[in-house]
């Protein structure tokens, strides 16, 4: 009996591992994701008695419609964007670092000590010394979970988790007390700070974006071209391999775990600095960019230029349903509903580029037909 | 359909599967009578494992249709094959380690209700007395031994009223005397009239329990022999393919000087217990020292020891009169130590699963290059060598090892450690559960790096080809030294007494 008698099960479909899929097929499945998680989100706009179709124009049209909404577009994408490579980093070593919100912060405040105390210093000197400070500063709390990894085997997600609200308290305690602005009358708020600590613009924005665009490219090369990077991607694989190789398994998670935070607070020191919080450090200054990069990360499958499209794209949909919103007059949850649409579209994608689902009943019947 | 009516317990027709574009069994016909044992044999990736797993409802078939008892059935789960009364033992235990023999015989039952009753014990010594198994239920299973451990999972599929056994290589674990402790229980569940199905790469072993022979090569099942009418060597030529000589080479060895010199060696594990106890040995040049010893005897700790990953507590590891204690591993590297570690998942220690060939070569010596960046290139032409030398199969080298059959894994590993160039190679399980082709690919190379002067230890697992292969064999048990002999003078049974009669002077130790 040469062809195949029958296909196997009373079940009418299983689940069957597919073949590596070529690029092209994968984008093209990605594409379609995107368009059916649209139609989902147009089928929801449509339910609260919206045109979806002016509604997406909208918030495309609010996204791009004139350089000012343009460079509001950027401001948004650039943390998040600076955010998303330094977790990268962690998550390529499979060190679930789900601290880039505190390691955020804490660039954020190393760098504000010295905008606040230091102000006089001549401009470009003051702006390199904060860069430093807010690179050391967000690295210093990622060392901290990584030294207990390596120590005390600690769970990272836990302490890395905590941390993110013992950063936020220390603003809360520095705004109200040691650093909290006389001048600002009752108020409770940290002073602005000195214009010789704002960031320098190139066509209009902070010079962050230029940042963002040459972290880009040096996190490419980094994890894929470089021996520290390689040695990432060996730990994240086993710890016993790398150990058999002879790496020093708690030097390289240490290194990269500081790294990863040390880019986190990178991105806080740039977002304090720059245009987009007026130059203040406030509770609100992540705002809860550190929980997003992660799942930018994952969507990008932690490749830098996958960041910067991912982020991009996230960029678009928060800012334009935000215009959206309001000229709809919509809940501002409207936005999130969208994200989580979409995210469920493409996450569960991912299971169609990895398995098929064979059909197996009909055609069992019809062999069997055959076969007598 | 109904022509077998009860001559086969399992009959299984076109059975098809595939794995995205891995065909891993293609049209494959086998069957079982009752009271019959069939063994399975065919070279790693030639698909028995998954054929089994079909059986045990882990895995559907894509085509083709099983009968039991001659009666056609789908099984859609592990839970459907227990009702068809069909029980794996899988070649990795699965037993809750802090349970008693009776309780991991009790997981899972659906039957016993919400309860666990005092009487479980009672009920397990019963069925023990039936079948003439031994154990002890009140046993918890961290203090068994290997081999009662599989007893403990051959009771739980009787248990579960399984009266068709499949044994995925039951005797890749077991010294010589629980094999035959094992073969005399399956000859009994014969006479009782179930239907085993064994796989094993050992030939000896199938000639001497199997009553027929299905032979699997590349995921089809190539022909079906009497073991009566049979030899090893039509064995292995129609499982391989081509005719092969089955006798492992062994060239006189040259000695040169001492490689190694251990003296007064002791390790202690995680918990200050010493795992190896006062050894010493030396290793020369040009000569396989094997290392035979029950498996957990402190092979790794030793292995680990000499390349500078585990702590020594006493005594000293010489590299050419050079003390190599308190080198770090990557110095120990560099000096021309290498190791090849083959753990029970294969991929563990040594190479990154998900990397692909080419990237795992560079694991040793990517920092070899000058620059920050790692150098892929030559790494690729390294291992397009090694593809083509130890012939790995493989769609290219650009692919992730995990893809790679277990086999083919193994040759990656230990073709990166020869390509090296050490002069001291050390093997750990080179050949476990590798097939026969494979095998001897290993054992030639290894002969070769000894004939080039390497210090080669060999720490293995079947004794049959450390007697062929090594010049001399050192015999650990419970981490102390019970005899070091020259493989050409001592016998099978003289070893594996080393080894047990060892092993109930540690217990009686403890």
């Amino acid at each position: 009996m040469n062809k195949p008698l029958k296909l196997g099960g009373e079940n009418r479909f299983h689940v069957v591992k597919r073949a590596e899929l070529p690029f092209k097929q994968t984008a093209l499945l990605y594409i379609l994701a995107i368009v059916l998680a649209l139609v989902a989100g147009g089928i929801f706009i449509l339910c609260i008695g919206h045109n979806p179709f002016s509604f997406y124009a909208t918030l495309i049209s609010g996204c791009f419609r004139s350089k000012l909404a343009f460079v509001a577009l950027i401001k948004i994408i650039m943390p998040l964007l600076l955010t998303t490579l330094g977790v990268a980093v962690a998550f390529k070593m499979k060190f679930w670092n789900i601290g880039a919100e505190g390691q955020f912060i804490m660039g954020a405040i190393c760098a504000t000590y010295f905008a606040l105390y230091w102000g006089d210093m001549p401009h470009f000197l003051l702006v390199i010394v904060m860069m430093l400070a807010g690179f050391v500063g967000g690295g210093i709390w990622g060392l901290i979970p990584a030294y207990f990894k390596c120590r005390f085997d600690t769970n990272e997600t836990l302490l890395t988790l905590m941390l993110n609200y013992i950063a936020l308290y220390i603003v809360q305690y520095l705004r109200d007390g040691p650093w909290r602005d006389p001048a600002a009358g009752g108020f409770l708020k940290i002073a602005k700070h000195p214009e010789s600590a704002w960031l320098d613009k190139l066509f209009g924005i902070d010079i962050t974006w230029v940042i963002c665009i040459i972290l880009v490219v040096i996190m490419f090369i980094y994890l894929s071209y470089t021996k520290q990077g390689y040695e990432i991607a060996v730990v994240g694989d086993s710890h016993n391999t790398a150990r058999y190789a002879g790496m020093n398994v708690k030097g390289i998670i240490l290194r990269t775990m500081f790294i990863s935070a040390a880019v986190c607070g990178l991105a806080g020191m740039l977002q304090v600095t720059g245009d987009a919080t007026s130059h203040t450090l406030t509770m609100g200054i992540a705002s809860g960019v550190g929980f997003t990069a992660i799942i930018v990360a994952w969507l990008a499958k932690l490749n830098p230029f996958g960041i910067l499209l991912v982020s991009t794209f996230f960029g678009i949909l928060d800012k334009g349903s935000g215009v959206a919103e309001s000229t709809f007059g919509l809940s501002s949850s409207v936005a999130d509903v969208l994200q989580g649409i979409i995210l469920f579209f493409i996450l569960g994608l991912d299971f169609f580029i990895r398995y098929k689902i064979v059909i197996s009943k009909s055609e069992h019947e019809e062999t069997k037909e055959a076969a007598k | 359909m109904q022509q077998n009516k009860t001559e086969f317990a399992i009959e299984l027709k076109g059975i098809t599967k595939t794995f995205g574009s891995v065909v891993a069994n293609h049209n494959i016909d086998l069957s079982v009578k009752q009271g019959e044992i069939l063994a399975l044999l065919g070279e790693n990736g030639s698909g028995k494992t998954t054929l089994m797993n079909m059986l045990s409802g882990i895995y559907r078939p894509d085509s083709g249709s099983i009968y039991v008892n001659g009666k056609e059935v789908f099984i859609n789960s592990p839970e459907d094959a227990k009702k068809l009364g069909i029980g794996m033992i899988h070649q990795h235990f699965k037993l809750v380690d802090v349970l008693s023999a009776a309780d991991n015989i009790y997981i899972g039952s659906k039957k016993e209700g919400f309860f666990l009753s005092g009487k479980r014990f009672d009920k397990i010594t019963e069925l023990c007395e039936k079948t003439g198994l031994e154990i002890d239920p009140h046993k918890p299973v961290y203090s068994m031994s290997v081999s009662e451990k599989q007893t403990v999972e051959i009771i739980k599929v009787l248990y579960y009223g399984a009266n068709i056994l499949i044994l995925d290589e039951p005797t890749a674990v077991l010294t010589p005397q629980e094999t035959q402790k094992l073969f005399s229980i399956m000859r009994n569940m014969k006479e009782a009239g179930c239907a085993i199905i064994i796989i094993t790469h050992k030939l000896n072993e199938v000639l001497e329990i199997s009553d027929r022979v299905t032979i699997l090569r590349k995921g089809e099942s190539v022909a079906t022999v009497k073991t009566a009418e049979t030899t090893a060597k039509e064995l292995t030529e129609l499982m391989v393919g081509h005719s092969v000589e089955l006798s492992i080479d062994r060239p006189e060895p040259d000695r040169g000087e001492v490689l190694l010199t251990v003296t007064h060696l002791s390790i202690a594990n995680d918990d200050n217990v010493d795992v190896i106890k006062d050894i010493s040995f030396e290793l020369y040049e040009g000569e396989i020292l094997g290392v035979a010893g029950v498996a957990g005897s402190g092979q790794k700790e030793l292995c680990e020891a000499i390349t500078g990953l585990q702590k020594i507590r006493q005594g000293s590891i010489l590299y050419k009169k050079e003390n190599i204690e308190g080198k770090s591993p990557r110095d120990i590297i560099k000096l021309g130590i290498a190791m090849s570690f083959i753990p029970e998942d294969r991929l563990g220690m040594g190479l990154a699963a998900s990397m692909n060939i080419t990237d795992n070569m560079l694991l040793k010596s990517y920092r070899d290059s000058s620059t920050p960046f790692v150098d892929r290139k030559s790494a690729a032409e390294v291992a397009e060598r090694i593809v083509k030398d130890l012939e790995i199969a493989t769609p290219g080298i650009n692919i992730p090892v995990r893809r790679l059959s277990g086999g083919n894994v193994q040759k990656v590993l230990l073709g990166r450690e020869i390509e090296s160039a050490p002069k001291v190679l050390i093997t750990a399980y080179a050949v476990r559960g590798l097939d026969i082709n494979s095998s001897y690919t290993i054992y030639d190379n290894i002969n070769i790096q000894k004939k080039k002067g390497v210090g080669v230890l060999f720490i293995g697992e079947d004794l049959d080809v450390m007697l062929e292969l090594c010049d001399r064999i050192m015999v650990l048990c419970h981490g102390e030294i019970t005899g070091i002999v020259d493989a050409k003078n001592v016998t099978k049974e003289q070893l594996g007494l080393l080894m047990t009669a060892a092993v109930k002077e540690g217990e009686a130790h403890e």
